[in-house]
């Protein structure tokens, strides 16, 4: 039960026919029977349409959401006989709107796993000022500001150094650049894809952007509904043949300067 | 009434005027602790339990709504806590001053951004380090909220423990009630209105520093 998510073992995340449904009177499915492996180092890039249950799978491998049926391996043990708290130490989450705390500083909310993990001052010091350059925020200019005093895709970046902070094996990345302006974006992303081949986390990245999806994937799941509809390395996924790949990469042909 | 009488009869009692305010103070600041040391953690507590929360929040509520009057009549036929005096004024005033500690304590607990408690646990924080370090510091200023309400109606109803015998600026109030003396009342009337606007800034004063948005 102790056991923490350890760097060495093998990092992977296995859903075994896993169906999840809110506990209501209506019984509404929202993951339905997903089978899926992520092997370790993999980046694994969940796309789908808003509402098509891409947040609730991240909560499920966490121990966030338990599933209703089926079973879902993290580092070869089922989530429901983790230790919350263990397994959620071990898997950086960078949520959807940041959900930074706002009573908190930036230092103090980048630095808040690591002083959970009973890290010294120094070491958690040293640390969120490497996380805040890694991001991109100059520590002396933004380490001591609250929340409230930066804009939405700077609050994003300090979502994205919080959840590295402690160095987790495994981390959960749910839209964590939605807020920036394109060229932004695209520095981070550039930026995220050469810190992923050098970390070699397990990875699972949330979007609804395909061209972010082909950019940093090794892999792309593409969810509708709760369903998984498709498979496939980036390359293969343009050429698959299906109504809701299809939905998307139609999106990716609207080219500036073409009229309709 | 005449404003020179009355400034007259209060330089030649400023003593005891002072005395009486004093007394009022005192009895108001010990009810208040009580009160908080009971209501906030009783709040905290009831965010955890379910169950005890309608209880909990249902009989402060009953006590508050009880004229004070009158329960100050209740208490005092109570082996312990009753009888005349200060003892039973504090049990009363504590009665009165727990329903707003206690319902803004809950209320500030659980009226937190869900996007940042989901925050909290996808850190892998714990329950007491999530109520610890993120509720209770967010709700401060809801919490401090209720302990200025508390505080203006213990200072109110203070007047009224009089009549039982604890003493305070109510003693000048129902003495000049009954001696036809508005000198007299307003000796009891003006150091308590002053006494609640100045609680009531200086707990405003902190409550909006506090204030995290
Ligand atoms: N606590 C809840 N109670 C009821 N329905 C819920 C709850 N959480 C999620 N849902 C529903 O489950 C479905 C999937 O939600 P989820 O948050 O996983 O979507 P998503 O793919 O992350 O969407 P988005 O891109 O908008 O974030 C949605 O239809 C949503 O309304
Ligand atoms: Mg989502």
């Amino acid at each position: 039960m102790n056991a923490k998510i350890s760097p060495a073992a093998t990092n992977r995340i296995e859903f075994r026919d896993v169906s999840f449904h809110i506990n209501d009177i209506l019984k509404r499915l929202i993951v339905s029977q997903v089978s899926l492996e992520i092997p370790h180092g993999e980046t694994l890039v969940l796309l789908g349409r808003s509402g098509s249950g891409k947040t609730t799978l991240l909560k499920l491998m966490n121990g966030m959401l338990l599933p209703t049926k089926g079973e879902i391996l993290v580092q070869d043990r089922s989530t429901t006989s983790w230790d919350p708290i263990r397994l959620r130490r071990g898997i950086g989450y960078v949520i959807q709107d940041a959900g930074l705390f706002p009573h908190f500083t930036v230092a103090e909310n980048v630095g808040l796993v690591p002083s959970l993990e009973s890290w010294d001052a120094a070491r958690i010091a040293a640390r969120v000022d490497e996380m805040l350059h890694l991001v991109g925020l100059d520590p002396r200019e933004f380490a001591h500001r609250h929340p409230r005093e930066l804009s939405g895709g700077q609050r994003q970046r300090v979502g994205v150094a919080r959840a590295l902070a402690a160095d987790p094996p495994i981390l959960l990345m749910d839209e964590p650049f939605g807020a920036l302006d394109p060229v932004t974006r695209a520095e981070l992303q550039r930026e995220f894809s050469a810190l992923v081949h050098r970390l070699g986390k397990t990875i699972v990245f949330v979007t609804h952007d395909l061209r972010e999806a082909l950019l940093l994937a090794s892999r792309i799941v593409l969810l509708e509904a709760g369903h998984v509809v498709a498979r496939a390395a980036p390359q293969e996924f343009l050429h698959l043949d299906h109504p809701e790949v299809r939905a998307f990469t139609s999106s990716l042909s609207v080219t500036p300067g073409s009229s309709a | 009434m005449n404003p020179q009488t009355t400034w007259a009869f209060f330089m030649d009692h400023r003593d005891e005027i002072l005395g009486a305010t004093l007394d009022h103070l005192t009895l108001v600041i010990i009810a208040m602790i009580i009160a908080i040391f009971i209501g906030v953690p009783l709040g905290m507590f009831i965010v955890q339990r379910p169950a005890l929360r309608a209880i909990a929040l249902g009989a402060a509520s009953i006590f508050q709504t009880i004229p004070s009057l009158a329960l100050f009549g209740f208490l005092i036929p109570i082996p312990f806590i009753g009888g005349i005096g200060k003892r039973t004024a504090i049990v009363a005033l504590v009665l009165y001053a727990l329903l707003p500690i206690l319902r803004n304590t809950y209320v500030g607990l659980t009226g937190i951004d869900p996007a940042v408690l989901e925050a909290a646990e996808a850190m892998g924080m714990t329950r007491a380090q999530i109520l610890f370090r993120v509720r209770f510091p967010l709700a401060l200023a809801v919490i401090l909220a209720g302990i200025r309400t508390a505080t203006i109606i213990t200072i109110g109803v203070a007047t009224i423990a009089a009549a039982i015998g604890a003493g305070g600026l109510g003693t000048f109030i129902f003495r000049g009630v009954a001696l036809v003396s508005d000198s007299l009342i307003l000796a009891g009337a003006i150091p308590s209105a002053v006494l609640a606007l100045l609680a009531d800034f200086l707990l405003g004063l902190l409550e909006r520093r506090l204030k995290v948005s």
